[in-house]
């Protein structure tokens, strides 16, 4: 199973995990994975469904930008890393 | 002029090609429009000497050093190599020791620097620091990457600071104490006891002070060299271009998405760098957005998130140390850029997690599309967004 790395942003979404373990042979299959379990992290991550990834978030297969690689064709070996990095506010909170 | 030191002279003279100032002159006329430098000018005085007016473009070596350090100031033992001293004899005996060292071609200036200047030609008097500066930024002095030179390039940098909260008061501190000679701090907030558990440059009794002014006095009271301009108002599309025109680079400590945005489009047209940096809760991360050279915040993030996803602000808590962690490394990019050494974080994000105490790093890329930086890109006129936090 892949690993699937989250932002701080993200892990209330996922019951507070910073690190998860998802199943699938592309990004696409690890994500549906992910969300059947922690269906909040959909919105975060596709929110509008049907469509690409959202463009306030980063995905990375093994520290490369998904972007630029096949997006959500991307494939994922069981060894690899998946991190999602969405943009962050804070800077310094008032 | 004892009898010894005569032969050793006459036999130098023998040796040692001597130029006039004259010659030297139009030797270093001739060169100066063309790329390579062929010849070289060495002062071999001591310090104090160069110190009081040396020939422009000469390179110091004291004759007391130059076997030491001319083989590292002037590696290539083809090139030109004109020696001066104060009056042409101390030149000479240099010469004759470059020719032992295998230097091919050594050539002493006959009468030397005061020749040189009663001849009317010119010559540039070195700037000097004050003992006290050379005593504050000794250790500075003491690393060859920054040294006189480098510390001289920082008293005359100019840095901006979006923000002296969290970010900011770590990053405007060490700049201050490193001796960035101009630092600008726009803010428009005023101190609150809840600031004070991570935003250094203030204190308790400050409560309710403008925090540039809070700023600019901590920042005072630490280094009298450098000069705090403070900006009392927020970043908007009024003051943006302005503001920023005055700086060599901006350290980002926003906690919006707008302002953001806003800096992002701005810098790029000005050409300026952007050291940004986030925190949240345990973790902090920071990158260089230099433009043209890497991505920039819209390369990364082309939208911010709609209002519902994102982090309520106010609630989203922070370690108190960990934007000082971040800021300081903020900072430490800062003084790589201006100092032009090192790796900077250009393309690159660096992550921190405190509580695993582990950094690591994210590859970043230009988008060739980016709105703001890619082909046919229009920063001028893009959108900045709704404050999410405001809201």
């Amino acid at each position: 199973m892949a690993t699937v790395r989250l932002a701080p942003v993200l892990r209330s979404s996922a019951g507070g995990s910073k690190q998860v373990s998802a199943q699938g042979s592309t990004l696409s299959e690890v994500l549906a994975d992910l969300y059947e379990r922690y269906p909040a992290l959909r919105e975060q991550i596709q929110a509008d469904s049907g469509e690409g990834l959202s463009r306030f978030i980063n995905v990375y297969v093994n520290d490369q930008d998904v972007r630029f690689l096949q997006g959500l064709d991307t494939a994922v070996g069981p060894n690899d890393t998946v991190i999602l990095l969405p943009a962050m506010a804070g800077g310094h909170q008032e | 002029m004892g009898e010894a030191s005569r032969e050793i002279m006459r036999k130098a003279r023998q040796q040692v090609p001597e130029w006039t100032p004259s010659q030297v002159k139009q030797a270093l006329d001739q060169q100066s429009g063309s790329n390579e430098q062929e010849i070289v000018l060495v002062d071999v005085r001591e310090k104090h000497e160069w110190n009081e007016g040396h020939i422009p473009g000469a390179i110091h070596v004291p004759r007391g050093f130059l076997e030491l350090q001319i083989e590292e100031a002037v590696p290539d033992k083809s090139k030109t190599v004109v020696l001066y001293c104060a009056g042409g004899v101390r030149s000479l005996m240099a010469g004759s020791t470059l020719q032992q060292m295998g230097y091919r071609n050594a050539i002493s200036m006959s009468g030397g620097f005061g020749q040189w200047k009663n001849s009317g030609l010119p010559f540039v008097q070195p700037r000097l620091m004050t003992d006290a500066q050379a005593r504050r930024y000794s250790r500075h002095m003491l690393i060859p990457e920054v040294g006189e030179a480098g510390q001289f390039k920082l008293l005359d940098s100019k840095v901006l600071l979006i923000g002296a909260g969290g970010l900011g008061s770590p990053a405007a501190y060490y700049l201050a104490a490193a001796g960035v000679g101009t630092i600008g701090i726009i803010d428009a907030d005023v101190v609150d006891d809840s600031n004070l558990q991570r935003q250094i440059l203030h204190n308790t009794s400050r409560i309710g002070e403008y925090k540039a002014e809070s700023a600019r006095e901590t920042i005072e009271a630490l280094n009298p060299d450098v000069k705090v301009v403070t900006y009392i108002e927020r970043l908007d599309e009024t003051n943006v271009a302005r503001i920023i025109a005055d700086y060599d680079l901006i350290i980002d400590g926003t906690d919006n998405f707008p302002t953001r945005y806003l800096l992002n489009d701005a810098a790029i047209i000005a050409n300026k760098p952007v050291i940004h940096g986030s925190v949240f809760r345990f973790e902090g991360q920071l990158t260089v957005f230099k433009p043209y050279e890497g991505p920039c915040y819209r390369c990364l993030y082309p939208e911010p998130p709609p209002m519902a996803l994102a982090p309520s602000c106010a609630e989203a808590g922070v370690l108190g140390v960990l934007p000082g962690i971040i800021g300081i490394l903020q900072a430490t990019e800062a003084i790589k850029l201006l100092l032009n050494i090192g790796e900077p974080l250009v393309g690159r994000m660096m992550t921190y997690d405190a509580l695993a105490g582990e950094f690591s790093e994210l590859r970043l890329y230009r988008d060739p599309h980016c709105p703001a930086c890619g082909e046919n890109a229009h920063p001028e006129d893009l959108p900045t967004y709704a404050d999410v936090c405001a809201l």
